[in-house]
């Protein structure tokens, strides 16, 4: 039963969703509803790299500037340019890949936390660059863009459907759930597909990946890029839908949120990373009676309700790291793993063992029979 | 003025206060391989309690170089404290876990530390109160001011100490053994995780000093301050080759020394084209080339890939 209605009630409740999220909570949260959906297409763009591929990226965002930038240049009075979303939408994805490629090639033969550092320098270099050059019209940014247009249809216009009048936001609501939905189902033919699984084998091991002959550098590069394309996407989306872009929507910190939403849901699971997008990009706004309570309750605001939300968030995050480090929502596969991980490490003498410090890797494996036999 | 020999000298200024921060980097990267993403925010709640003390010590008409010298009596304490706070409940639980979750939880506790700082000294730039001495010597066609010289002999003497410490004492090589092999460390008798606490209250200690003398320098702070110098910071410790001591020193003077004389000279050389504000493109294009051309930093070790 639960299979056979399951779809059809996850189709009706999506397409109701803004509707009922506008009548309880008000208009403002459609809006909240949009980025989220934005988010969560990041997410998923970004699950490529670090969930499937292993790699540790904090640069993420300079390609969600590259693909925004890249719209908004080319669809407003800026330049003076109006290019249609069918050019533009492919150039995004194309520039951001090239940009993937490009801070890619020289830089994935590094380790781990050595590309975590050049991708976030890359994410700077990106945005300060944004800042200073005058064809991106520096710090104040470039508004006016056009709203995104299929044909005639002008996403940000009212639409009449039905008698009922349907608001930018919902028109951007239901295509952006369109797009998340083809990013989800290219993900997941693309975690089965023959690259997919090369790319889980060089993430669980790369030299053993090596080993049966795998091209791990061409791989890399690919999962690099595939990510920047999501990326690249979503910002051409983003300008279009938000119509002003500037430097400072695309701070380290905005990278940084991205993978807290990957990792948090579980990372290389897609149900869970959207969970972890929808989930973070919703919460700091969720947090926002509290301004509300602590004004009722006082009579007075006596903490910021911005730093004491940011803060709440904060602690969320690190309390939800702590008693789910594989994520909120984990492949069962990935969770299993942990598990037996856990069942290894613990073989422990069953009595009479002084076994110190418990929390020592690899420690508690060791007998003291080995111990003594060294000391 | 010579304008080569003043970038370096304030280069050389920069570069020792991301020194000191870039070895609390190293270090516990060196024992739990963990990049503590907060360790930014300890140097801005060293700056800002520093800032506190010598704001109401300076009110009462104190001045001069020992309110900035009780201003650290109170912040190093207070940062090594917090240092031992965040690794128990941030790190510490999560120290077998997946190798991303202790990263995603530092993230947590750096935005935590953030807007605590925001809601306890507002989120307004506060000025450190005019009680330095503004002596400037000369040397030859450059000017080098006696905040520099004082944040100079500092580093050089905590960088000594900190080597000393390292090298010469117990405590030293019991943390060259966990950071080694913390399980053989462990049968060896070593405590390891009073080692990884020492670690961290060392790294947050220097954290506290940096901070106080960051804030003394530039006489502003703010509870975003930490972030930009920690990226730096981290930047040098990777430069220098993560983990060892020595490669965070030179790492920190190596990038402060190049960001200045970037900034002092790329206007001229592109004609104004790219100007000063490009400096830190000038840091991280620097930090690309020397880990592609070498993948372990300057003075790192060529890790050999266990299997």
């Amino acid at each position: 039963m639960k299979s056979r209605y399951l779809p059809l009630l996850l189709v009706v409740g999506i397409a109701a969703l803004p509707f009922v999220t506008d009548i309880a909570l008000g208009r403002s949260w459609v809006r909240l509803l949009d980025f989220a959906l934005l988010y969560a297409m990041l997410a998923l763009g970004l699950n490529i790299v670090v969930g499937y591929a292993g790699l540790l990226d904090l640069g993420y965002v300079a390609f969600y500037a590259v693909g925004a930038y890249s719209y908004a240049m080319l669809a407003s009075p800026h330049i003076g340019i109006h290019l249609p979303l069918y050019v533009l939408l492919p150039t995004g994805a194309l520039l951001a890949a090239a940009f993937g490629a490009l801070l890619g090639a020289p830089t994935l033969g590094l380790r781990g936390d050595y590309l975590a550092i050049v991708t976030m320098g890359f994410g700077e270099i990106i945005r300060i660059f944004l800042r200073n050059l005058s064809i991106t019209n520096g710090p104040a940014g470039i508004d006016l863009i056009d709203p995104i247009a299929i044909g005639g249809f002008s996403f940000s216009a009212s639409h009449t459907l039905f008698g009922f009048t349907l608001p930018g936001i919902y028109n951007y609501y239901f295509l952006f759930v369109g797009l998340t939905t083809l990013i989800l189902l290219m993900s997941k033919r693309l975690e089965g597909s023959r690259i997919g699984r090369a790319w889980a084998a060089i993430r669980e091991d790369e030299i053993a990946a090596k080993a049966m002959g795998l091209n791990t550098k061409n791989l890399k590069l690919l999962a690099f890029a595939m990510g920047a394309t999501f990326g690249g996407i979503s910002g051409v989306l983003f300008a279009g839908f938000q119509g002003f872009v500037s430097p400072e929507s695309f701070t380290m910190n905005e990278s940084v949120m991205i993978l807290c939403m990957v990792v948090l849901g579980g990372m290389g699971h897609l149900r869970g990373v959207l969970l972890g997008a929808l989930l973070l990009a919703i919460l700091p706004e969720a947090f926002r009676p509290l301004a509300q309570l602590q004004q009722s309750a006082f009579d007075q605001v006596y903490l910021d309700p911005a730093n004491l939300r940011m803060l709440l968030f904060a602690v969320a995050l690190i309390a939800v790291m702590i008693l789910r480090p594989e994520g909120l929502w984990p492949s069962p596969v990935r969770k299993r793993e942990l598990h037996d991980k856990e069942g290894d490490d613990r073989p422990l003498p069953p009595s009479g063992q002084p076994t110190g410090s418990d929390s020592v890797p690899g420690h508690t494996g060791v007998s003291a029979a080995d111990a003594g036999g060294v000391a | 003025m010579d304008i080569f020999l003043q970038q370096v000298i304030n280069g050389l200024v920069q570069g020792s206060i991301y020194a000191l921060v870039a070895l609390g980097y190293t270090m516990v990267y060196g024992i739990i391989e963990l990049v503590n993403f907060a360790h930014g925010e300890v140097v801005m709640v060293g700056a800002l309690v520093s800032l506190s003390v010598i704001e109401r010590l300076a009110a009462r008409g104190y001045s001069g170089w020992t309110v900035i010298v009780i201003g650290l009596l109170l912040a190093v304490p207070a940062c090594i404290a917090l240092g031992l706070g965040i690794e128990r409940v941030a790190y510490r639980p999560l120290r077998k876990a997946p190798r991303l979750a202790p990263l995603i939880s530092a993230i947590g506790v750096s935005i935590a530390l953030q807007q605590l700082a925001a809601l306890i000294w507002g989120r307004n730039y506060l000025h450190y109160p005019d009680i330095l001495p503004k002596t400037q010597y000369a040397i030859g066609g450059a000017v080098i001011s006696e905040v520099q010289v004082v944040i100079l002999i500092a580093a050089a003497v905590l960088m000594a100490g900190l080597w000393i410490l390292v090298q010469r004492t117990r405590l030293g090589r019991a943390m060259r053994a966990s950071a080694q092999n913390p399980a053989v460390a462990g049968l060896m008798g070593v405590d390891v995780n009073r080692i990884i606490a020492t670690t961290f209250a060392v790294g947050s200690g220097l954290a506290a000093v940096a901070g106080a003398l960051v804030g003394a320098y530039y006489n502003v702070g703010n509870h975003t301050m930490g972030f930009l110098l920690g990226l730096k910071a981290f930047t040098a410790a990777v430069l220098g080759g993560i983990g060892s001591l020595g490669g965070a020193m030179l790492g920190g003077l190596l990038l402060g020394v190049i960001e200045n004389l970037g900034a002092g000279y790329m206007g001229k050389l592109t004609d104004g084209a790219v100007g000063s504000n490009y400096s830190d493109v000038f840091a991280f294009l620097m930090l690309v080339l020397v880990l592609v051309l070498r993948p372990s930093g300057l003075l790192g070790e060529r890790g050999i890939e266990k299997v």
